[in-house]
């Protein structure tokens, strides 16, 4: 997914220690001679993740399969300043997991057992390298599910869930993996390890789950992660609904909130990317404008009440077709062409570059046309796919690298889009993290005081700066630094914004 | 309670002054008795009218190694540990705005002031609620609600604070003033420090705003009450609608040592939905009795409360948290440890967290609170203690916080080196 740049680009450089032969064979006294992974050949498979216009080299790939392994590898990191990267499934698609020079991958992949089922207190408690549709599998026959459901579900894992803090669809409605992670077992970056949270709810002290959940790997590594399922509703219902544009999509989706539901799911398609879905997947949608796609659940009469709601107002607000999925065939055939939406964007362009930013959604008639206006400008096509329930947007920005300029265009283009869910009043990210990517941007959304007091509890948590670092903040900030004085937003100098 | 002791006059009166440059004379005070927080006197009210005025004073105060009390509502000031010292009550009465409203994006930010009753009713104007339900919303403060991590009933369907609060802005003991996540409920840009401060009982920073996002008024609501045989029974009923197909808000046991355990579930939604489940509910409940009691049993955790306030000498009240499956272990266990002549009464939540009252001699409370918290510890549960009786020895509120205390206190040295912010009232003496 994300883009096919093939450039690796120049990445911070940490200060760290060439990791020499004798903490090589060190690291595979700890793991066995499998569990380490040195050659370059080898290594390649962990330069980057789902964002592959970044690519660094690790000195190594550890691969433990326990927590004291994990503690034992950190140990030594620590003792030696080595920096190093947890890794999931590496489809992340913000360069989280992207390597760091002269640093060690900690590859959670061998760590994937689902430790516990709990199904009468509803908690389910796994190893990092557990595959997030797993989890609901093994909890289906009971009908339980595990809500967050970000696309690529199939293959990422809990542990880099959990990092990035992945949403999903249905996040709308059940809340993103921070509401679903009740405790975590965390290896600290000097390999201490600690429990933040457990099975039963607010133990005494800090949030600090709530806190390490998000952050993309900068404060440890979880190595146990106490779940909770939630009971599969009585009946799920999906709405289909085709309109001339985003415009009307959109009122009727503003119309729904005004009316007061709060379905499962609400996700819109504009005409670009439904091309796209349809020629990868045949999800037999309808060639419109923009697709509203509604999912309602709960039970059945519940459900009936609404949807007959939705069906109206879809209708007021100019849909031309609206088509109830009748099976759970049909159902899902409909997920999938937006579940591939990103990766179908190959069928339509050669290159893309997947976008990720949030708006308050009363905005969106105004993004959508300045990214129509952005991109007629840049001469470049935008695909968009988003959950318009919550106002995140994926515009999938297409272009093609043979074309001399055209990849910088693009990337340009992108980067202003974000710039416009900044002035927007949103985030520069809603799901897929800050990572490598984002970095830069995070200094046009919040202000130095706002980052330098985030990084007070990295320094808490990592003052040698050793887990992930040169990710998410801008500037790293030295521990013990005395911190500065207050700084005006960039967004209150320049008028958008104002402090009360 | 030594409150009627007479203010501290050691406050240097250079400190005072230089208050008095920020904070026009008549929101800057001398403490009186009624200002004691737990017993402790401090010497200075100071109510900043907005959020810079707020960091500056904070400053000050840290700068001159003076411990600050932040208050809001005051509902829940005696909650946690008696302060280690107290000079400087931070309130915030004036900063009660609703700063803004956009309903149409479900979200609403506040000053730390507002109260949640007005901040409910601003939201209600356009069908919407804060799907949060805590003590005492006419007095209780969006920052202290949020401080002291207080949800009721409707947190088995909704979330408690951490899943309601999207954005929050913070000043720190050194006069930082800092925001983090925002007005979009999706945003996954830094840290989560909204989630941080939520619980923190003022000890890393004083909140000066919050956001958070809303959820639209039920069309229609309705309680069903049934009285069961015994615990066991209530139990597998509580245990029989988690596992169901049920959309029901809110469920409870209610019980007590004079009390048949009774369970109430709450629906919201459409009138016929409604019908359906409450039918369905029924054949659940099998022969058990229904009980008429109606919305009231909701406001159950206040009632209880409100005899500690009454009752203040010989009762004491703690938070509980156990496993779902086995509330009714520890409705028992309570009902065994305060057998020695001792009343109780419990209200516990579906999700595990519950509310026990115990009132009768001073000594015996202690014991029993001390036997609850080694049973709940050993279970992974825990007990804290918000309410003592006035004559009781002192006892932790909070009990073990287990193998991240020292990060917990590294977090603290982070954000409040110098101990400013409500000096020794949380876990592990923070």
């Amino acid at each position: 997914m994300a883009t096919g740049i093939s450039q690796p680009r120049e990445t911070h450089i940490v200060d760290a220690r060439i990791v020499d032969a004798r903490i090589f064979d060190e690291l595979r006294e700890i793991v066995g001679p499998r569990g380490l992974i040195t050659s370059r050949e080898e290594l390649h498979t962990y330069e980057c993740d789902g964002l592959t216009n970044f690519r660094v080299l690790p000195r190594a790939v550890l691969l433990p399969d326990s927590t004291e392994q994990v503690q034992k590898i950190v140990r030594v990191c620590h003792r030696e300043k080595i920096p190093f990267v947890a890794r999931g499934s590496g489809t992340g698609l913000s360069g989280g997991a992207l390597p760091v020079e002269n640093g060690v991958v900690i590859s959670l992949t061998r760590m994937n057992k689902i430790l516990e089922v709990d199904i009468p207190n509803a908690r389910v408690t796994v190893e990092p390298g557990v595959i997030n549709l797993d989890v609901t599998a093994r909890v289906a026959p009971q009908e339980y599910f595990y809500a967050p459901d970000p696309s690529s579900q199939s293959v990422c894992s809990i542990g880099g869930n959990v990092a990035e803090n992945s949403g999903g669809a249905h996040c709308l409605k059940y809340g993103f993996t921070t509401t679903h992670v009740l405790g975590l077992e965390v290896v600290l970056a000097d390999g201490s390890l600690v429990h933040l949270g457990g099975k039963t709810l607010d133990a005494p002290g800090y949030d600090l789950m709530g806190v390490f959940v998000g952050s993309e790997g900068t404060l440890g590594i979880a190595t146990k992660i106490i779940l909770r399922i939630v009971k599969r509703p009585e009946c799920v219902q999906t709405l289909l609904a085709a309109f001339p544009s985003t415009n009307e999509a959109g009122a009727a989706v503003s119309d729904m909130i005004a009316a007061g539901m709060l379905p499962a799911a609400i996700e819109m398609m504009d005409n670009l990317a439904i091309q796209a879905a349809e020629a990868a997947v045949h999800a037999n949608y309808p060639n419109c404008g923009a697709l509203l796609l509604v999912e309602l659940d709960g039970p059945v009469a519940e459900v009936a009440a609404l949807m007959a709601h939705v069906n109206e107002i879809c209708k007021k607000s100019g849909a031309w077709e609206i088509r109830v999925a009748q099976s759970d065939a049909e159902r899902a055939l409909v997920w999938k062409g937006r579940k591939a939406a990103f990766a179908a964007m190959g069928r339509i362009s050669p290159n893309y570059i997947v976008q990720d930013g949030v708006i308050p959604r009363t905005e969106l008639p105004n993004v959508m046309r300045e990214i129509g206006r952005l991109s007629n400008e840049a001469g470049l096509r935008v695909a968009n796919v988003f959950h318009a329930g919550d106002g995140n947007l994926h515009p999938l920005v297409l272009y093609d690298r043979r074309i001399s300029g055209q990849e910088e265009a693009a990337e340009t283009l992108s980067g202003k889009i974000l710039e416009l869910c900044i002035g927007a009043g949103g985030s520069i990210t809603g799901e897929h993290g800050v990572g490598e990517d984002k970095k830069k941007m995070m200094s046009k959304m919040y202000s130095e005081p706002d980052l330098e007091t985030m990084q007070r509890v990295r320094c808490a948590f990592d003052p040698l700066n050793l887990s992930n670092p040169s990710k998410v903040f801008p500037r790293p900030r030295l521990c013990g630094e005395k911190p500065g004085e207050y700084v005006a937003h960039p967004l209150e100098t320049a008028g958008i914004a104002e402090r009360f | 309670m030594d409150a009627s002791a007479s203010p501290k006059t050691s406050l240097s009166s250079t400190f005072e002054s230089d208050v008095r440059k920020i904070i026009a004379a008549e929101h800057v005070r001398t403490a009186g008795a009624s200002d004691a927080v737990a017993g402790v006197q401090p010497s200075l009210v100071v109510e900043p009218g907005n959020e810079q005025e707020l960091a500056k004073v904070l400053k000050l105060a840290n700068d001159v190694g003076m411990a600050v009390i932040p208050r809001g509502g005051g509902t829940k000031l005696e909650w946690g540990n008696r302060p280690a010292r107290a000079d400087l009550i931070l309130s915030t009465a004036r900063m009660n705005r609703v700063i803004e409203h956009a309903w149409a994006d479900l979200t609403v930010s506040a000053e730390a002031g507002c109260t949640i009753a007005k901040l409910q009713d601003t939201v209600a104007k356009h069908g919407q609620r804060l799907a949060l339900d805590p003590l005492w919303p006419e007095r209780a403060t969006v920052g202290g609600v949020l401080s002291t991590n207080d949800s009721g009933v409707l947190r088995l369907r909704f979330g408690s604070l951490r899943d309601l609060v999207i954005g929050a802005t913070v000043a720190l003991a050194d006069g930082t003033v800092a925001s983090s996540g925002g007005k979009v409920v999706k945003n996954v840009a830094g840290y989560d420090l909204p989630k941080l401060v939520t619980g923190a009982f003022g000890t890393l920073g004083v909140i000066t705003r919050a956001i958070f996002r809303l959820h639209p008024l039920p069309k229609e609501k309705r309680t069903i009450s049934v009285v069961t045989r015994d615990l066991t029974e209530a139990q597998r009923l509580v245990l029989a609608i988690q596992n169901s197909k049920l959309a029901h808000s809110a469920l409870q046991i209610r019980c007590g040592a004079e009390m048949q355990p009774r369970v109430d579930v709450l629906f919201e939604g459409t009138e016929t939905g409604l019908s359906a489940q409450s039918a369905q509910l029924k054949l659940m409940a099998g022969e058990a009795r229904e009980d008429d009691a109606g919305g009231k049993v909701w406001n159950r955790r206040e009632e209880i409360l409100s005899r500690t306030e009454s009752d203040g000498e010989n009762c004491a009240m703690g938070k509980f948290t156990t496993l779902p499956v086995e509330i009714a272990e520890t409705v028992a266990m309570i009902g065994k440890i305060a057998a020695s002549g001792l009343r109780w009464s419990v209200v516990a939540q579906a999700t595990g967290i519950g509310l026990v009252l115990i009132d009768g001699a001073v000594s015996e409370i202690a014991a029993a609170l001390r036997g609850l918290r080694e049973w709940l510890g050993i279970r992974g549960g825990s007990l804290v203690v918000v309410r003592r009786p006035a004559g009781m020895a002192e006892l932790d509120a909070w009990g073990d916080s287990g193998d991240a205390l020292g990060l917990m206190q590294a977090v603290k040295r982070q954000f409040d080196q110098q101990g400013t912010l409500n000096p020794g009232r949380f876990v592990g003496g923070i």
